[in-house]
């Protein structure tokens, strides 16, 4: 099998890295060869963060680049926006609606592009968006932001809805267990 | 079982699998995680030590008093860690040392793009060089073993593509080395000119005995190709994305030893290809190698020795084609990492930038002050250079600039450098003033303990360096504490110091937002009847406020109820702040 490129891409704090971690159980449980590439330190603090999830056979490169990545899960929609270049031809967005201001934006150094979902639709690409945080809070805390987007993820793959359950077991605490699975389904129906 | 590992995490398992008991480091990214993961296996004993130079001078006792040793840190680490590591690789070991380093190719989080191979070359101590997580444990284990045989320390390096991605590993048991206790052997141990002469033939023969390892050893392995018309010599991250454009096509040599490389391995593997090509990152090491050897190769001037590659770069630059995507023609605005909601360096900067001070800054998140709106940093350059360049600055100006100059150095890094840097303003006698960000954490690289905070790695209590005192001790009169979410006592506490005609520290005081135990008064709460607009709580920057349509608001999963923003505000907008 051709190596398959999901990218997680958000903001600094949004908890993108919990979402890497959840799909490279599920990913490792089904038996292929997986790579996971984080960068931590200094984009962390509110900056623009990217996150590679790469399967298949045999996986090389940790990372994905421009043309290549068969979904972008974004968890902000001008992040959305911005690496849009990296998704193939054919690809999928799945992403937050929810807008969250650099600080050019917030100082009022440029503006907040407006209308960005229809732009992005109008380049030919499948894009799948929905109110995550609605649905986060809905299910107990805007935190789960992430585990809704798997959600809506898990409809693009033939895993269970049990082999999922089991990964996110695996990777929240157990007394966040329930309000997770809860954002999970949320997002799935959605 | 198969487990997927962040490459980090499998130097510390590779560690523990290796019967390695001892570790210090001092912590940087992208290295930080091999040192935190380490210090889970109650087998290890693991600590922070204030600086690398401290931590590889412990690392060496342990070694000496025959316990398996690792000492860690980022690239720029090395260089605090030169002076012993150059006289560490004459004496040698007793049980096996590795020093792990961390390279920063395209300079995720770092000051520069210095590559540590050429330290491994000046120091004529070994390297080897995994590019996944297996390989990582594999390399660890291999390296003791080389450490202990060749008597030598040795490192492993580690870049950000292999130190932050996971990929799968298989564990295995941990086995512990034979007993190597102390014994006193002057000639090896005291570098006194008399016995370095005797050690340094020694230590170029042992470059000359592992370059027969590297000839013939595993870890240099040539992979063949279906195509000979080309041959690639590559390692660390690059063999993946050689891979990953070229699948099997052409022959490679993977090499896993980056210092010393092998003479007739390469000649060999040159012999049988029409075209050599080098993919490295950063500087041409391998590739100045072959051409020493007299195997003409191409690399630097196709790929030249800036920043970090990817599987598309090595396609391009060979002439492969690369898959493209669509951009949007959109202006997308940056997203420059900031400094977080309530976190306690803003006001303190905030004031900084009212005074129209120049700031010799440090490196931590506080260069965050760098950024606008705030601007208020005028120079950043290595851990401690704010305090010795501030008394350079003001004794070369002639008191010119002694009131309107101030440095400003986190908790950690005072610990780690800042120290010896205030010494000489009280020695040498400048009027400057020092202001010490206590956040009473290492926060830049993700919250590790540090001398001040009264905690040690493993999360226990211990002794905590009260700064207060140890300024004074040096010399320093005056030393006043702040709160930095207090404007106006920050505003008046540092005109007085600057006023003064003395050398002075300014404790900037309040635990990072981000800490556990720091509880928040939560989000602060605004009366819009009452703005009018004017933007003023904005000159702070916090990502939590902005103004829109004429009215403050404020992102309440952001907030944290500091109230820093309430201080800006003429027009009562911001309800008092509850103490947490
Ligand atoms: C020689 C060296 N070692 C390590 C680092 C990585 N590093 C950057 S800032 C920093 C410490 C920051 O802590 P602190 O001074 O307490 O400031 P904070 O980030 O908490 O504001 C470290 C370890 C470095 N840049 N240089």
């Amino acid at each position: 099998m051709q190596t398959k490129n999901i990218m997680i891409v958000g903001v600094g704090g949004q908890g993108t890295l919990l979402a890497s971690k959840l799909l490279g159980r599920i990913l490792l449980s089904k038996g292929y060869d997986v790579k996971v590439s984080e960068v931590h330190g200094m984009s962390q603090r509110g900056g623009s963060v990217v996150t590679y999830v790469r399967y298949g056979d045999k996986v090389y490169s940790p990372v994905i680049d421009k043309g290549e990545a068969d979904y972008i899960v974004s968890f902000e929609i001008l992040e959305a926006a911005r690496w849009v270049e990296y998704l193939k031809d054919g690809g999928t967005i799945i992403t937050n609606t929810q807008e969250v201001n650099p600080m050019p934006v917030i100082i009022g150094a440029c503006e907040y592009p407006q209308e960005l979902e229809a732009k992005i639709k109008a380049l030919g690409i499948n894009l799948d968006a929905i109110d995550a945080l609605s649905l986060a809070e809905q299910a107990g805390t805007s935190k789960a932001v992430n585990i809704v987007l798997m959600g809506k993820l898990s409809k693009y793959f033939d895993f269970t809805e049990e082999d999922w359950m089991t990964a996110i077991e695996q990777s929240v605490p157990p007394k966040f267990l329930e309000l997770n699975k809860k954002a999970f389904l949320l997002g799935k129906e959605a | 079982m198969k487990k997927l590992m962040l490459g980090n995490e499998a130097v510390a398992r590779g560690l523990y699998e290796a019967g390695c008991s001892f570790v210090s480091s001092y912590p940087g990214t992208p290295s930080t995680e091999i040192t935190e993961y380490a210090a889970k296996y109650n087998e290890i004993y693991a600590e922070w030590a204030p600086n690398e130079k401290v931590a590889l001078e412990t690392a060496f006792g342990a070694s000496l008093a025959g316990k398996r040793s690792f000492c860690g840190m980022k690239h720029v680490g090395v260089n605090v860690a030169a002076d012993p590591l150059f006289t560490v690789a004459y004496t040698g070991v007793n049980a096996g040392l590795i020093i792990g380093v961390a390279d920063d190719p395209g300079m995720h989080s770092s000051q520069n793009e210095q590559d540590s191979r050429h330290y491994a070359i000046a120091s004529k101590i070994p390297m080897l060089e995994p590019s996944d997580s297996a390989e990582s444990i594999a390399f660890v284990k291999e390296a003791f073993d080389i450490s202990e045989k060749f008597d030598t320390p040795i490192f492993i390096k580690m870049c950000t593509r292999v130190a932050h991605s996971q990929s799968i590993i298989e564990e295995s048991e941990r086995v512990l080395p034979t007993a190597k206790p102390y014994e006193k052997q002057g000639e090896k141990y005291i570098m006194m000119p008399g016995n370095a002469k005797k050690r340094h033939p020694i230590v170029e023969q042992r470059t000359l005995d592992l370059i027969e390892l590297a000839e013939t050893a595993w870890f240099n392995r040539i992979e063949d190709g279906s195509d000979n018309t080309v041959g690639i010599i590559t390692s660390s991250t690059s063999y993946q994305y050689v891979k990953e454009v070229f699948g099997d096509k052409y022959p490679v040599l993977k090499l896993g030893m980056i210092n010393p490389l092998p003479v007739n391995k390469i000649k060999d593997f040159a012999k049988k290809v029409k075209n050599v090509i080098v993919v490295e990152e950063l500087d041409g090491i391998i590739e100045t190698h072959c051409k020493n050897i007299g195997v003409s190769v191409i690399g630097k001037e196709i790929f030249g020795n800036i920043g970090e590659f990817s599987q598309n770069l090595v396609a391009e630059k060979l002439g492969v084609d690369a898959p493209k995507g669509v951009a949007l023609s959109e202006n997308i605005p940056m997203r420059p990492p900031v400094m977080c909601a309530g976190c306690p360096h803003r006001g303190l900067f905030y004031t900084l930038k009212k005074n129209k001070l120049t700031v010799m800054g440090d490196i931590g998140c506080y260069t965050l002050g760098a950024v606008a709106p705030l601007a208020a940093i005028d120079t950043t350059i290595c851990m401690g250079a704010s305090v010795s360049s501030i008394h350079g600055f003001n004794k070369a100006n002639d008191g010119e600039t002694d009131g309107k100059t101030v440095a400003v150095i986190g908790d950690s890094t005072f610990m780690h450098s800042g120290v010896t840097g205030l010494i000489n303003i009280a020695y040498n006698g400048s009027n400057s003033t020092v202001i010490i960000l206590d956040n009473s954490i290492t926060g830049m690289t993700g919250h590790q303990q540090n001398p001040t905070t009264g905690y040690n790695l493993k999360g226990d209590p211990c002794s905590k360096i009260d700064l207060e005192a140890l300024c004074k001790s040096v010399g320093i009169n005056s030393v006043r504490v702040v709160d930095p979410y207090n404007l106006d006592e920050c505003d008046t506490v540092i005109k007085e110091e600057l006023a003064k005609e003395e050398p002075s520290v300014i404790i900037s005081r309040r635990p990072c937002a981000l800490l556990k135990y720091v509880k928040h008064a939560g989000p602060i709460k605004v009366n819009t009847d009452k703005c009018i607009g004017c933007k003023s709580c904005m000159r702070i920057g916090c990502p939590a406020v902005s103004v829109i349509n004429g009215k403050v608001k404020i992102d309440n999963t952001l907030c944290t109820g500091c109230g820093v923003c309430a201080q800006m505000c003429k027009f009562d907008v911001f309800e008092a702040v509850k103490e947490a």
